[in-house]
Protein backbone atom coordinates (compact mmCIF):
# COMPACT_ATOMS: atom_id res chain seq x y z
CA UNK A 1 0.00 0.00 0.00
CA UNK A 2 2.92 2.57 0.56
CA UNK A 3 6.29 2.95 -0.66
CA UNK A 4 9.32 4.49 0.96
CA UNK A 5 9.15 8.49 0.66
CA UNK A 6 12.84 8.20 -0.77
CA UNK A 7 11.46 6.13 -3.85
CA UNK A 8 9.79 7.84 -6.39
CA UNK A 9 7.65 4.54 -7.43
CA UNK A 10 8.59 5.38 -11.65
CA UNK A 11 10.80 2.03 -12.43
CA UNK A 12 8.15 -0.27 -10.39
CA UNK A 13 4.92 1.35 -12.19
CA UNK A 14 2.86 -1.73 -13.81
CA UNK A 15 2.42 -1.01 -17.33
CA UNK A 16 -0.47 0.79 -18.28
CA UNK A 17 -3.57 -0.98 -19.10
CA UNK A 18 -5.99 -0.59 -21.89
CA UNK A 19 -8.17 1.81 -20.07
CA UNK A 20 -5.46 4.25 -19.07
CA UNK A 21 -4.61 4.36 -22.43
CA UNK A 22 -7.93 5.01 -24.11
CA UNK A 23 -8.08 7.78 -21.22
CA UNK A 24 -4.90 8.87 -22.28
CA UNK A 25 -6.24 9.03 -26.03
CA UNK A 26 -8.50 11.06 -24.77
CA UNK A 27 -6.54 13.40 -23.48
CA UNK A 28 -4.40 13.44 -26.55
CA UNK A 29 -7.30 14.26 -28.69
CA UNK A 30 -8.62 17.24 -26.75
CA UNK A 31 -5.42 18.71 -26.48
CA UNK A 32 -5.02 18.31 -30.18
CA UNK A 33 -8.40 20.13 -30.48
CA UNK A 34 -7.72 22.99 -28.48
CA UNK A 35 -4.33 23.22 -30.20
CA UNK A 36 -2.71 23.80 -26.86
CA UNK A 37 -2.88 22.40 -23.00
CA UNK A 38 -0.82 21.34 -19.80
CA UNK A 39 -0.63 18.13 -21.17
CA UNK A 40 2.44 16.86 -18.84
CA UNK A 41 0.37 17.67 -15.76
CA UNK A 42 -3.05 16.15 -17.25
CA UNK A 43 -0.85 12.47 -18.21
CA UNK A 44 0.53 12.46 -14.40
CA UNK A 45 -3.08 12.95 -12.99
CA UNK A 46 -4.68 9.56 -14.90
CA UNK A 47 -4.76 7.19 -12.67
CA UNK A 48 -5.40 9.13 -9.43
CA UNK A 49 -8.34 10.24 -11.28
CA UNK A 50 -9.36 6.92 -12.95
CA UNK A 51 -9.04 5.09 -9.06
CA UNK A 52 -11.12 8.06 -8.15
CA UNK A 53 -14.27 7.98 -10.09
CA UNK A 54 -13.88 4.02 -10.70
CA UNK A 55 -14.02 3.13 -7.91
CA UNK A 56 -14.13 5.97 -4.83
CA UNK A 57 -16.19 8.69 -5.24
CA UNK A 58 -20.12 8.74 -5.10
CA UNK A 59 -21.84 10.62 -7.99
CA UNK A 60 -24.15 10.59 -10.45
CA UNK A 61 -23.78 11.96 -13.75
CA UNK A 62 -27.31 12.85 -14.39
CA UNK A 63 -27.56 14.97 -11.43
CA UNK A 64 -24.04 17.15 -10.71
CA UNK A 65 -25.19 18.82 -7.97
CA UNK A 66 -27.04 15.66 -6.22
CA UNK A 67 -26.21 16.85 -2.19
CA UNK A 68 -25.30 13.17 -0.93
CA UNK A 69 -22.15 13.55 -3.85
CA UNK A 70 -19.01 13.34 -2.89
CA UNK A 71 -16.92 16.37 -3.68
CA UNK A 72 -14.07 16.03 -6.01
CA UNK A 73 -11.60 20.00 -6.32
CA UNK A 74 -9.21 19.73 -9.07
CA UNK A 75 -7.10 22.10 -7.07
CA UNK A 76 -4.02 21.92 -9.84
CA UNK A 77 -6.68 23.37 -12.32
CA UNK A 78 -4.12 23.10 -15.20
CA UNK A 79 -5.00 19.24 -14.79
CA UNK A 80 -7.74 19.78 -16.50
CA UNK A 81 -7.56 18.05 -20.02
CA UNK A 82 -7.42 14.51 -17.57
CA UNK A 83 -10.76 15.84 -15.25
CA UNK A 84 -12.38 16.84 -19.07
CA UNK A 85 -11.64 12.94 -20.10
CA UNK A 86 -12.75 11.41 -17.14
CA UNK A 87 -15.93 13.56 -16.75
CA UNK A 88 -17.15 12.41 -20.45
CA UNK A 89 -16.13 8.83 -19.99
CA UNK A 90 -18.69 8.77 -17.33
CA UNK A 91 -20.86 10.91 -18.88
CA UNK A 92 -21.65 14.11 -17.41
CA UNK A 93 -21.16 15.54 -20.98
CA UNK A 94 -21.58 14.59 -24.28
CA UNK A 95 -17.80 13.49 -25.75
CA UNK A 96 -18.17 15.90 -28.70
CA UNK A 97 -17.59 18.99 -25.80
CA UNK A 98 -14.23 17.73 -25.79
CA UNK A 99 -13.43 19.14 -29.17
CA UNK A 100 -14.02 22.32 -28.17
CA UNK A 101 -11.46 22.68 -25.57
CA UNK A 102 -10.30 26.30 -25.47
CA UNK A 103 -12.09 27.17 -28.37
CA UNK A 104 -14.29 30.45 -28.58
CA UNK A 105 -18.21 29.18 -27.50
CA UNK A 106 -16.95 25.75 -25.81
CA UNK A 107 -17.34 25.15 -21.89
CA UNK A 108 -14.10 23.41 -21.38
CA UNK A 109 -11.35 26.36 -20.54
CA UNK A 110 -7.79 25.75 -20.15
CA UNK A 111 -8.57 25.96 -16.36
CA UNK A 112 -12.06 24.27 -15.42
CA UNK A 113 -14.53 26.38 -14.38
CA UNK A 114 -17.88 25.74 -11.90
CA UNK A 115 -21.38 26.73 -13.58
CA UNK A 116 -19.55 25.74 -16.41
CA UNK A 117 -19.00 22.13 -16.73
CA UNK A 118 -21.18 19.62 -14.70
CA UNK A 119 -18.80 17.38 -12.13
CA UNK A 120 -16.64 20.62 -11.75
CA UNK A 121 -17.07 21.54 -8.09
CA UNK A 122 -14.50 24.53 -8.00
CA UNK A 123 -13.06 27.12 -10.49
CA UNK A 124 -9.23 26.64 -10.30
CA UNK A 125 -6.23 27.73 -12.33
CA UNK A 126 -4.38 29.69 -9.69
CA UNK A 127 -2.91 27.89 -7.42
CA UNK A 128 -3.17 27.21 -3.59
CA UNK A 129 -7.06 27.70 -3.60
CA UNK A 130 -8.70 24.46 -3.62
CA UNK A 131 -7.37 23.27 -0.40
CA UNK A 132 -9.24 26.31 1.72
CA UNK A 133 -12.09 25.68 -0.21
CA UNK A 134 -12.45 22.06 0.11
CA UNK A 135 -12.05 22.70 3.83
CA UNK A 136 -15.22 24.89 3.94
CA UNK A 137 -17.12 22.33 2.15
CA UNK A 138 -16.07 19.67 4.74
CA UNK A 139 -16.90 21.88 7.26
CA UNK A 140 -20.26 22.44 5.80
CA UNK A 141 -21.15 18.73 4.89
CA UNK A 142 -20.06 17.71 8.86
CA UNK A 143 -22.25 20.41 10.06
CA UNK A 144 -25.16 19.58 7.43
CA UNK A 145 -24.77 15.86 9.01
CA UNK A 146 -24.57 14.97 5.10
CA UNK A 147 -22.01 11.82 4.91
CA UNK A 148 -20.86 12.82 1.50
CA UNK A 149 -16.78 13.33 1.25
CA UNK A 150 -14.18 15.58 -0.24
CA UNK A 151 -11.65 15.02 -2.46
CA UNK A 152 -9.13 17.94 -3.23
CA UNK A 153 -6.51 16.69 -6.11
CA UNK A 154 -3.89 19.23 -5.92
CA UNK A 155 0.14 19.35 -7.14
CA UNK A 156 3.74 19.59 -5.57
CA UNK A 157 3.91 22.88 -7.71
CA UNK A 158 1.09 24.16 -4.90
CA UNK A 159 3.26 23.06 -2.37
CA UNK A 160 5.05 26.36 -3.14
CA UNK A 161 2.05 28.23 -1.66
CA UNK A 162 1.61 29.45 1.62
CA UNK A 163 -2.47 29.38 1.82
CA UNK A 164 -1.53 25.88 0.90
CA UNK A 165 -0.10 25.08 4.14
CA UNK A 166 -2.90 27.91 5.84
CA UNK A 167 -5.17 25.48 5.03
CA UNK A 168 -3.45 22.09 6.03
CA UNK A 169 -3.32 23.67 9.80
CA UNK A 170 -7.36 24.22 9.68
CA UNK A 171 -8.11 20.98 8.42
CA UNK A 172 -6.39 19.51 10.59
CA UNK A 173 -7.57 21.91 13.82
CA UNK A 174 -10.78 21.38 12.64
CA UNK A 175 -10.31 17.20 12.61
CA UNK A 176 -11.90 16.72 9.09
CA UNK A 177 -11.57 13.24 8.56
CA UNK A 178 -14.08 14.21 5.99
CA UNK A 179 -11.67 15.20 3.78
CA UNK A 180 -8.19 13.63 1.34
CA UNK A 181 -5.64 15.54 -0.18
CA UNK A 182 -4.25 13.42 -3.14
CA UNK A 183 -1.15 15.44 -4.03
CA UNK A 184 0.45 14.41 -7.63
CA UNK A 185 3.69 13.88 -6.63
CA UNK A 186 5.68 13.98 -10.12
CA UNK A 187 8.62 16.59 -8.72
CA UNK A 188 8.09 18.79 -12.03
CA UNK A 189 6.82 22.60 -11.43
CA UNK A 190 6.84 24.28 -15.05
CA UNK A 191 10.67 25.62 -14.74
CA UNK A 192 12.51 22.42 -13.60
CA UNK A 193 12.37 20.08 -11.01
CA UNK A 194 10.63 20.71 -7.65
CA UNK A 195 14.11 20.07 -5.90
CA UNK A 196 15.90 22.63 -8.16
CA UNK A 197 13.50 25.46 -7.50
CA UNK A 198 12.17 25.06 -4.76
CA UNK A 199 12.49 21.67 -2.11
CA UNK A 200 9.71 20.22 -0.86
CA UNK A 201 11.62 16.99 1.61
CA UNK A 202 10.49 15.47 3.55
CA UNK A 203 7.05 16.18 1.86
CA UNK A 204 5.64 13.35 3.51
CA UNK A 205 6.69 14.44 7.21
CA UNK A 206 5.64 18.15 6.49
CA UNK A 207 1.78 17.17 6.25
CA UNK A 208 2.71 14.50 8.91
CA UNK A 209 3.64 17.41 10.86
CA UNK A 210 0.49 19.63 9.76
CA UNK A 211 -1.74 16.80 11.50
CA UNK A 212 -2.74 14.70 8.11
CA UNK A 213 -2.95 11.04 8.23
CA UNK A 214 -0.41 10.31 5.64
CA UNK A 215 -0.30 7.30 3.02
CA UNK A 216 1.81 7.34 -0.30
CA UNK A 217 1.55 5.15 -3.09
CA UNK A 218 2.76 4.69 -6.82
CA UNK A 219 0.47 7.49 -8.68
CA UNK A 220 0.06 5.06 -11.24
CA UNK A 221 -0.31 1.59 -10.04
CA UNK A 222 -4.05 1.54 -10.14
CA UNK A 223 -4.65 -1.51 -7.44
CA UNK A 224 -1.97 0.24 -4.91
CA UNK A 225 -3.62 3.40 -5.42
CA UNK A 226 -7.09 1.37 -4.99
CA UNK A 227 -6.05 -0.12 -2.15
CA UNK A 228 -4.82 2.94 -0.39
CA UNK A 229 -8.13 4.47 -0.86
CA UNK A 230 -10.42 1.41 0.36
CA UNK A 231 -9.85 2.42 3.40
CA UNK A 232 -11.07 6.35 4.41
CA UNK A 233 -10.93 8.25 6.42
CA UNK A 234 -7.15 7.20 7.31
CA UNK A 235 -7.36 7.89 10.49
CA UNK A 236 -10.47 9.11 12.25
CA UNK A 237 -10.55 12.74 13.13
CA UNK A 238 -7.64 13.78 10.63
CA UNK A 239 -7.54 14.87 7.45
CA UNK A 240 -5.74 12.38 5.12
CA UNK A 241 -3.41 12.95 2.41
CA UNK A 242 -2.35 10.30 0.17
CA UNK A 243 1.45 11.14 -1.75
CA UNK A 244 1.10 9.94 -5.09
CA UNK A 245 4.24 9.37 -6.90
CA UNK A 246 3.96 9.86 -10.35
CA UNK A 247 5.74 10.82 -13.67
CA UNK A 248 5.00 14.04 -15.40
CA UNK A 249 3.88 13.00 -19.23
CA UNK A 250 3.35 9.70 -18.06
CA UNK A 251 3.01 7.01 -21.52
CA UNK A 252 4.87 9.14 -23.75
CA UNK A 253 8.56 8.82 -23.48
CA UNK A 254 9.56 11.94 -24.78
CA UNK A 255 7.00 13.95 -22.67
CA UNK A 256 8.17 12.23 -19.74
CA UNK A 257 9.73 14.56 -16.86
CA UNK A 258 10.43 17.06 -19.90
CA UNK A 259 9.89 20.68 -18.86
CA UNK A 260 9.62 21.71 -22.30
CA UNK A 261 5.97 20.35 -22.20
CA UNK A 262 4.60 21.54 -18.90
CA UNK A 263 2.39 23.63 -21.23
CA UNK A 264 2.11 24.00 -24.95
CA UNK A 265 0.29 26.13 -27.27
CA UNK A 266 1.31 26.24 -31.36
CA UNK A 267 1.32 22.30 -31.39
CA UNK A 268 2.79 21.36 -34.64
CA UNK A 269 1.31 18.66 -36.55
CA UNK A 270 4.14 16.52 -36.65
CA UNK A 271 4.24 16.46 -32.66
CA UNK A 272 0.81 15.59 -32.54
CA UNK A 273 1.71 12.90 -34.73
CA UNK A 274 4.81 11.55 -32.88
CA UNK A 275 2.47 11.74 -29.36
CA UNK A 276 -0.39 9.46 -30.59
CA UNK A 277 2.64 7.16 -32.02
CA UNK A 278 4.52 6.95 -29.00
CA UNK A 279 1.14 6.31 -26.98
CA UNK A 280 0.42 3.45 -28.61
CA UNK B 1 -21.28 50.34 13.54
CA UNK B 2 -19.24 47.21 13.74
CA UNK B 3 -21.15 45.87 17.16
CA UNK B 4 -24.30 46.66 15.56
CA UNK B 5 -22.92 44.68 12.17
CA UNK B 6 -22.08 41.50 14.69
CA UNK B 7 -24.88 41.82 16.83
CA UNK B 8 -26.95 41.30 13.54
CA UNK B 9 -25.21 38.65 12.33
CA UNK B 10 -26.36 36.94 15.42
CA UNK B 11 -29.96 38.30 14.65
CA UNK B 12 -29.62 36.69 11.02
CA UNK B 13 -28.02 33.43 12.66
CA UNK B 14 -31.15 32.59 14.57
CA UNK B 15 -33.60 33.41 12.05
CA UNK B 16 -31.54 31.71 9.41
CA UNK B 17 -29.60 28.68 9.57
CA UNK B 18 -27.68 29.03 6.78
CA UNK B 19 -25.91 31.59 8.49
CA UNK B 20 -22.25 31.00 9.60
CA UNK B 21 -19.68 33.09 11.25
CA UNK B 22 -15.73 33.26 10.43
CA UNK B 23 -13.23 35.81 12.10
CA UNK B 24 -9.22 35.34 12.16
CA UNK B 25 -8.56 36.19 15.18
CA UNK B 26 -10.51 39.04 16.86
CA UNK B 27 -10.53 40.03 19.84
CA UNK B 28 -11.06 38.49 23.19
CA UNK B 29 -14.75 37.85 24.12
CA UNK B 30 -15.81 39.19 20.36
CA UNK B 31 -19.18 36.87 19.30
CA UNK B 32 -18.65 35.04 22.53
CA UNK B 33 -22.70 35.32 22.29
CA UNK B 34 -22.83 33.81 19.14
CA UNK B 35 -20.29 31.27 19.90
CA UNK B 36 -22.12 30.11 22.69
CA UNK B 37 -25.70 29.74 21.12
CA UNK B 38 -24.40 28.41 17.76
CA UNK B 39 -20.73 26.45 18.06
CA UNK B 40 -20.97 24.65 15.25
CA UNK B 41 -21.69 27.94 13.23
CA UNK B 42 -18.63 29.70 14.86
CA UNK B 43 -15.30 29.74 12.87
CA UNK B 44 -12.41 31.50 14.44
CA UNK B 45 -9.76 30.56 11.98
CA UNK B 46 -6.56 32.13 13.14
CA UNK B 47 -4.47 34.80 11.16
CA UNK B 48 -4.32 33.09 7.46
CA UNK B 49 -7.26 35.50 5.86
CA UNK B 50 -5.99 34.01 2.49
CA UNK B 51 -7.77 30.23 3.64
CA UNK B 52 -10.52 32.07 5.61
CA UNK B 53 -11.66 33.61 2.41
CA UNK B 54 -11.26 30.42 0.34
CA UNK B 55 -12.92 28.48 2.82
CA UNK B 56 -15.96 31.25 3.34
CA UNK B 57 -16.46 30.14 -0.07
CA UNK B 58 -16.41 26.28 0.23
CA UNK B 59 -18.66 26.98 2.79
CA UNK B 60 -20.99 29.22 0.76
CA UNK B 61 -20.87 26.56 -1.82
CA UNK B 62 -22.53 24.18 0.36
CA UNK B 63 -25.38 26.73 0.81
CA UNK B 64 -24.04 28.58 3.84
CA UNK B 65 -24.27 32.62 4.48
CA UNK B 66 -21.07 33.58 5.52
CA UNK B 67 -20.47 36.83 7.88
CA UNK B 68 -16.47 37.39 7.62
CA UNK B 69 -15.00 39.63 9.84
CA UNK B 70 -11.26 40.88 10.40
CA UNK B 71 -9.38 44.37 9.78
CA UNK B 72 -10.31 46.12 6.31
CA UNK B 73 -6.54 45.95 5.60
CA UNK B 74 -6.27 42.16 6.12
CA UNK B 75 -9.05 41.31 4.45
CA UNK B 76 -8.98 43.19 1.32
CA UNK B 77 -5.06 43.00 0.55
CA UNK B 78 -3.45 39.47 1.21
CA UNK B 79 -6.56 37.59 0.55
CA UNK B 80 -7.72 39.52 -3.00
CA UNK B 81 -6.52 36.93 -4.93
CA UNK B 82 -9.17 34.72 -2.80
CA UNK B 83 -11.38 37.75 -3.03
CA UNK B 84 -11.46 37.51 -6.91
CA UNK B 85 -11.69 33.67 -7.96
CA UNK B 86 -13.29 32.19 -4.76
CA UNK B 87 -15.92 34.98 -3.83
CA UNK B 88 -16.38 36.45 -7.40
CA UNK B 89 -15.85 34.04 -9.63
CA UNK B 90 -18.31 31.58 -8.02
CA UNK B 91 -20.55 34.15 -6.82
CA UNK B 92 -20.27 33.10 -3.39
CA UNK B 93 -22.81 34.19 -0.45
CA UNK B 94 -20.07 36.08 1.38
CA UNK B 95 -20.53 38.75 2.95
CA UNK B 96 -16.71 40.54 4.54
CA UNK B 97 -17.50 42.99 7.81
CA UNK B 98 -14.32 44.86 6.92
CA UNK B 99 -13.43 46.83 10.22
CA UNK B 100 -11.77 49.93 10.33
CA UNK B 101 -12.38 51.30 7.14
CA UNK B 102 -10.27 54.53 5.95
CA UNK B 103 -8.03 55.88 8.72
CA UNK B 104 -10.25 54.87 11.61
CA UNK B 105 -6.70 52.93 13.02
CA UNK B 106 -4.78 55.88 12.52
CA UNK B 107 -2.40 55.44 15.59
CA UNK B 108 -1.41 52.02 13.95
CA UNK B 109 -0.46 53.02 10.67
CA UNK B 110 -0.36 52.70 6.83
CA UNK B 111 -0.20 48.39 7.63
CA UNK B 112 -3.95 49.14 9.15
CA UNK B 113 -5.31 51.98 6.90
CA UNK B 114 -7.93 50.78 4.65
CA UNK B 115 -7.55 53.62 2.16
CA UNK B 116 -7.53 52.21 -1.28
CA UNK B 117 -9.78 49.38 -0.43
CA UNK B 118 -13.16 50.61 -2.28
CA UNK B 119 -11.10 51.27 -5.29
CA UNK B 120 -9.81 47.39 -6.06
CA UNK B 121 -12.72 45.74 -4.96
CA UNK B 122 -15.34 48.41 -7.10
CA UNK B 123 -13.12 46.85 -9.93
CA UNK B 124 -14.03 43.37 -9.48
CA UNK B 125 -17.36 41.44 -11.22
CA UNK B 126 -19.93 40.37 -9.61
CA UNK B 127 -18.87 42.15 -5.95
CA UNK B 128 -21.45 44.84 -4.45
CA UNK B 129 -19.57 47.81 -2.29
CA UNK B 130 -21.45 48.74 0.80
CA UNK B 131 -20.76 51.94 2.99
CA UNK B 132 -23.25 53.05 5.63
CA UNK B 133 -23.39 55.89 6.95
CA UNK B 134 -24.45 55.05 11.09
CA UNK B 135 -24.97 51.87 12.94
CA UNK B 136 -28.67 52.18 12.74
CA UNK B 137 -28.41 52.23 8.73
CA UNK B 138 -26.22 49.08 9.30
CA UNK B 139 -29.04 47.79 11.46
CA UNK B 140 -31.42 48.36 8.16
CA UNK B 141 -29.31 46.68 5.91
CA UNK B 142 -28.04 44.06 7.32
CA UNK B 143 -31.05 41.73 6.79
CA UNK B 144 -31.03 42.65 2.79
CA UNK B 145 -27.61 41.11 2.84
CA UNK B 146 -29.67 37.53 3.54
CA UNK B 147 -30.34 36.72 0.21
CA UNK B 148 -28.65 39.26 -1.77
CA UNK B 149 -27.08 37.36 -4.55
CA UNK B 150 -22.84 36.95 -4.74
CA UNK B 151 -20.40 38.27 -2.21
CA UNK B 152 -20.66 41.95 -0.67
CA UNK B 153 -17.97 44.08 1.12
CA UNK B 154 -19.27 45.93 4.05
CA UNK B 155 -17.37 49.10 5.22
CA UNK B 156 -17.60 49.72 8.78
CA UNK B 157 -16.74 53.12 10.13
CA UNK B 158 -15.12 53.78 13.73
CA UNK B 159 -18.63 53.24 15.96
CA UNK B 160 -20.20 55.47 17.53
CA UNK B 161 -20.64 57.28 14.29
CA UNK B 162 -23.55 60.04 14.45
CA UNK B 163 -26.85 58.67 13.09
CA UNK B 164 -27.34 60.93 10.36
CA UNK B 165 -29.78 58.19 8.20
CA UNK B 166 -33.66 58.53 8.59
CA UNK B 167 -34.42 55.83 10.08
CA UNK B 168 -38.26 55.64 8.51
CA UNK B 169 -36.69 55.35 5.13
CA UNK B 170 -35.98 51.64 4.60
CA UNK B 171 -32.54 50.86 2.61
CA UNK B 172 -31.96 48.88 -0.25
CA UNK B 173 -29.12 47.85 -2.12
CA UNK B 174 -28.11 50.14 -5.04
CA UNK B 175 -30.29 52.77 -3.87
CA UNK B 176 -29.15 56.65 -3.00
CA UNK B 177 -30.39 58.55 -0.51
CA UNK B 178 -30.72 62.13 -0.46
CA UNK B 179 -29.61 63.91 2.81
CA UNK B 180 -30.20 67.07 2.64
CA UNK B 181 -31.48 69.42 -0.35
CA UNK B 182 -29.65 71.69 -2.04
CA UNK B 183 -29.18 73.27 -5.78
CA UNK B 184 -26.41 75.37 -5.83
CA UNK B 185 -23.73 72.67 -4.94
CA UNK B 186 -24.10 68.75 -4.17
CA UNK B 187 -21.78 66.98 -1.95
CA UNK B 188 -21.89 63.05 -2.60
CA UNK B 189 -20.29 61.39 0.40
CA UNK B 190 -20.51 57.51 0.63
CA UNK B 191 -20.03 55.94 4.67
CA UNK B 192 -19.07 57.89 7.46
CA UNK B 193 -17.88 61.43 5.63
CA UNK B 194 -21.93 62.04 5.60
CA UNK B 195 -21.39 63.67 8.75
CA UNK B 196 -18.60 65.58 7.81
CA UNK B 197 -20.61 66.55 4.21
CA UNK B 198 -23.43 67.57 5.97
CA UNK B 199 -21.63 70.14 8.44
CA UNK B 200 -20.39 71.41 5.56
CA UNK B 201 -23.58 72.46 3.62
CA UNK B 202 -24.55 74.28 7.00
CA UNK B 203 -21.56 76.18 6.91
CA UNK B 204 -22.00 76.66 3.05
CA UNK B 205 -25.69 77.18 3.26
CA UNK B 206 -24.94 79.74 5.48
CA UNK B 207 -23.03 81.41 2.90
CA UNK B 208 -25.74 81.86 0.94
CA UNK B 209 -24.65 78.61 -1.30
CA UNK B 210 -27.49 76.52 -0.54
CA UNK B 211 -25.58 72.99 -0.93
CA UNK B 212 -27.08 69.53 -0.93
CA UNK B 213 -25.84 66.33 0.35
CA UNK B 214 -26.12 62.62 -1.42
CA UNK B 215 -25.18 59.50 0.90
CA UNK B 216 -24.43 56.99 -1.70
CA UNK B 217 -23.82 53.75 0.81
CA UNK B 218 -24.05 51.82 -2.10
CA UNK B 219 -20.74 52.28 -4.39
CA UNK B 220 -21.49 49.03 -6.48
CA UNK B 221 -23.41 48.43 -8.20
CA UNK B 222 -23.78 52.35 -8.50
CA UNK B 223 -27.27 54.23 -9.68
CA UNK B 224 -25.69 55.98 -12.27
CA UNK B 225 -29.09 57.27 -13.59
CA UNK B 226 -30.50 57.68 -10.33
CA UNK B 227 -26.59 60.02 -9.56
CA UNK B 228 -27.20 61.81 -12.65
CA UNK B 229 -30.79 62.62 -12.08
CA UNK B 230 -29.28 64.42 -8.62
CA UNK B 231 -26.88 65.88 -9.85
CA UNK B 232 -28.05 67.93 -13.16
CA UNK B 233 -29.71 69.99 -11.50
CA UNK B 234 -26.44 71.08 -9.70
CA UNK B 235 -23.88 73.68 -11.15
CA UNK B 236 -21.22 71.90 -9.35
CA UNK B 237 -20.79 68.64 -7.53
CA UNK B 238 -18.28 67.26 -5.05
CA UNK B 239 -17.07 64.18 -3.97
CA UNK B 240 -16.09 63.37 -0.45
CA UNK B 241 -14.78 59.63 0.86
CA UNK B 242 -12.42 58.56 3.75
CA UNK B 243 -10.35 57.24 0.93
CA UNK B 244 -7.49 57.94 -1.78
CA UNK B 245 -9.42 60.13 -4.32
CA UNK B 246 -8.61 57.26 -6.99
CA UNK B 247 -10.75 54.56 -7.87
CA UNK B 248 -13.03 55.15 -4.87
CA UNK B 249 -16.21 57.17 -4.83
CA UNK B 250 -15.02 60.16 -6.56
CA UNK B 251 -13.90 58.51 -9.64
CA UNK B 252 -16.86 56.87 -9.54
CA UNK B 253 -18.80 59.58 -9.71
CA UNK B 254 -16.30 60.98 -12.12
CA UNK B 255 -16.83 57.97 -14.64
CA UNK B 256 -20.72 59.09 -15.04
CA UNK B 257 -20.32 62.70 -15.17
CA UNK B 258 -17.94 62.30 -17.76
CA UNK B 259 -19.89 60.03 -19.96
CA UNK B 260 -23.10 62.21 -19.57
CA UNK B 261 -21.23 65.28 -21.09
CA UNK B 262 -20.72 67.21 -18.23
CA UNK B 263 -18.72 70.10 -19.24
CA UNK B 264 -17.76 73.10 -18.47
CA UNK B 265 -19.21 75.71 -17.22
CA UNK B 266 -19.99 72.84 -14.84
CA UNK B 267 -18.31 72.10 -12.17
CA UNK B 268 -16.84 68.71 -10.23
CA UNK B 269 -14.04 68.08 -7.30
CA UNK B 270 -12.74 64.90 -5.60
CA UNK B 271 -12.19 65.20 -1.64
CA UNK B 272 -10.07 62.24 -0.58
CA UNK B 273 -7.33 61.01 0.81
CA UNK B 274 -3.72 62.29 -0.87
CA UNK B 275 -1.97 59.58 -3.19
CA UNK B 276 0.50 59.03 -0.56
CA UNK B 277 0.31 56.71 2.96
CA UNK B 278 -0.46 58.56 5.74
CA UNK B 279 2.58 59.66 7.75
CA UNK B 280 1.18 60.59 10.70
CA UNK B 281 -0.74 58.96 13.77
CA UNK B 282 -2.97 60.91 16.22
CA UNK B 283 -6.52 60.05 15.67
CA UNK B 284 -9.04 59.46 12.60
CA UNK B 285 -9.89 62.97 13.28
CA UNK B 286 -6.44 64.62 13.57
CA UNK B 287 -5.73 62.85 10.48
CA UNK B 288 -8.97 63.55 8.68
CA UNK B 289 -7.80 67.34 9.86
CA UNK B 290 -4.59 66.96 8.77
CA UNK B 291 -5.60 66.26 5.09
CA UNK B 292 -8.60 69.17 5.58
CA UNK B 293 -11.44 66.67 5.00
CA UNK B 294 -13.10 68.83 8.12
CA UNK B 295 -16.22 70.27 7.71
CA UNK B 296 -14.62 73.62 7.32
CA UNK B 297 -11.97 72.84 5.14
CA UNK B 298 -14.55 70.94 2.74
CA UNK B 299 -16.76 74.03 2.84
CA UNK B 300 -13.42 75.76 1.96
CA UNK B 301 -12.44 73.96 -1.10
CA UNK B 302 -16.36 74.02 -2.30
CA UNK B 303 -16.77 77.45 -2.17
CA UNK B 304 -13.49 77.94 -3.64
CA UNK B 305 -15.14 75.83 -6.32
CA UNK B 306 -18.28 77.85 -6.78
CA UNK B 307 -16.84 81.37 -6.30
CA UNK B 308 -13.44 81.00 -7.71
CA UNK B 309 -12.93 84.98 -6.16
CA UNK B 310 -14.48 84.14 -2.87
CA UNK B 311 -13.33 82.71 0.66
CA UNK B 312 -14.88 81.12 3.46
CA UNK B 313 -16.31 84.92 5.27
CA UNK B 314 -17.33 83.71 8.10
CA UNK B 315 -15.59 80.81 9.40
CA UNK B 316 -15.53 79.58 12.88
Amino acid sequence: MTTPASDPGRAASPPLDGRSRALRRQILRTFAAGGRGHLGSALSLVEILRVLYDQVLEFDPARPRWPARDRMILSKGHGCLALYAILADKGFFPEAELWTFCQDGGSLGGHPEFGKVPGVEASTGSLGHGLSIGVGMAAALRMDRNPARVFVLDSDGACDEGSLWEAALSAAQHRLDNLTVLLDYNRMQSYAGTSEVLELEPLADKWRAFGFAVREADGHDVAALGGALAGLPFAPGRPGILVCHTVKGKGIPFLEGNAAWHHRGRVTEAELAALFRELD
Amino acid sequence: MRKMALDMVLELARRDPRVVFMGSDLGAGVMDGFKAEWPERFFMEGISEAHLVGMAAGLALEGKIVYLNTIATFLTRRCFEQIVLDLCLHQAKVRLIASGGGVVYAPLGPTHEAIEDLAILRALPGMTVLAPADATEMARLMPLTLDHPGPIYLRLGKGGDPVITDPGQPFRIGRLFPLKPGRDLLLVTTGTTGKVALDAAALLDAEGLRTGVLHVPTLKPLDAEGLLAAMAPCPAVVTLEEHVRTGGLGSAVAEVLAEAGWTAPKRFLRLGLPDAFPSRYGSQASLMAHFGLTPEGVAGRCLALSRPSAGLRSSP
